[in-house]
């Protein structure tokens, strides 16, 4: 009765709290001084297209590098505790039976949807999308085809060549910047190109496909894992 | 104003599924609604012109995630199996 009644009290002070905030909220009408900069010199200084991806990739480049961290670290973590047998010692496998038509519609699905990630981090400085999106459509398209298929071997030892090349070079990269162009991560490292085609922003285009490649398999990378735990006792 | 009105909608419907979230006693069923208030956070966000979030919420929020909580979810129930 206590405890509930001290819930009652903590949402309505967080009640009024959000009322006041509401009652004085006006819309801006103008960007603050550093959206207005990447909104006006965005196109001459990145010159993609999206201008959500300039400021991801470049402008903020270093943060995209944290989350991609980030996520490396828990993919290690997960790939650390949870203990994953070889192929030989786990006798006692349980054979689910896996239905015909998910079987089928996914052997037509998984290749398009590989083909719809590729295409979402290639265009990702042209169209909304880039390399966590096109990464994260790539991984549910493996997560497909482990559900439907009766025993798809997911190779880890391909899915971490990749993700270990993707991460090592997209830092290479930051780290061109630093000699070729103003900074770390700079684009312009390579030349800009025409405003709108695929070969434009300079780096933003090979940046983002390295975290595609990256993001892809390690989600892959985690789910695998998960799933070849589902079998033993 | 016909959009404000399908946001309002939406924001019942997630504000419902994610009570049912919390308070269903299935725990498959407050998984599926879990998933399913991050899909309608992902109509939300486009509807409020952001793609780029839309796409990411869509493709981690309500895909990846839900398939994670049931692949858990299995296992943890195998262990109380063999517990008991």
């Amino acid at each position: 009765m206590l405890r509930n009644s001290l819930i009652l009290i903590l949402i309505l002070g967080l009640a009024a709290i959000m009322l006041s905030i509401f009652v004085d909220y006006t819309p801006k009408e103008k960007l603050g001084p550093v959206a207005e900069h990447y909104a006006n010199n965005g196109k001459e200084e990145v010159g993609a297209a999206n201008l959500v991806t300039a400021v991801v990739v470049t402008y903020r480049g270093l943060d995209t590098l944290g989350e991609v961290s980030i996520l490396f670290l828990s993919a290690a973590i997960i790939g650390f505790f949870l203990k994953i047998r070889n192929e030989e010692h786990s006798k006692n496998q349980i054979v689910i039976r896996y239905s015909e038509i998910l079987g089928t519609g996914a052997k037509i699905l998984v290749p398009i949807i590989i083909l719809l990630g590729a295409y979402v981090f290639i265009n990702g400085h042209l169209t909304p999308g880039g390399g966590f999106q096109g990464g994260a459509i790539i991984a549910s398209a493996f997560v497909l085809m482990l559900i439907a298929l009766p025993r798809p071997a997911l190779n880890h030892r391909v899915l971490s060549i990749i993700e270990s090349f993707s991460g090592l070079s997209y830092v290479i990269i930051g780290l061109l910047g630093v000699f070729l162009a103003a900074g770390f991560l700079d684009n312009q490292i390579m030349s800009l190109g025409t405003f709108g085609t695929i070969l434009s922003a300079g780096a933003v285009p090979v940046i983002y496909i390295l975290i595609g490649l990256k993001v892809g398999t390690e989600l892959t990378g985690i789910i695998g894992n998960l799933k070849e735990i589902q079998n033993e006792e | 104003m016909i959009w404000i009105i399908i946001s309002a909608v939406l924001g019942v419907v997630m504000i419902t599924m994610s009570v049912v979230a919390i308070h269903h006693k299935k725990i498959t069923i407050a998984i599926l609604s879990a998933g399913g208030v991050s899909l309608i956070a992902s109509i939300l966000y486009l509807l409020l012109a952001a793609p780029d979030v839309a796409l990411t919420e869509a493709a981690i929020g309500s895909g990846l995630t839900t398939f994670i909580f049931f692949y858990v979810l299995n296992k943890i129930k195998k262990h109380k199996h063999v517990e008991e």
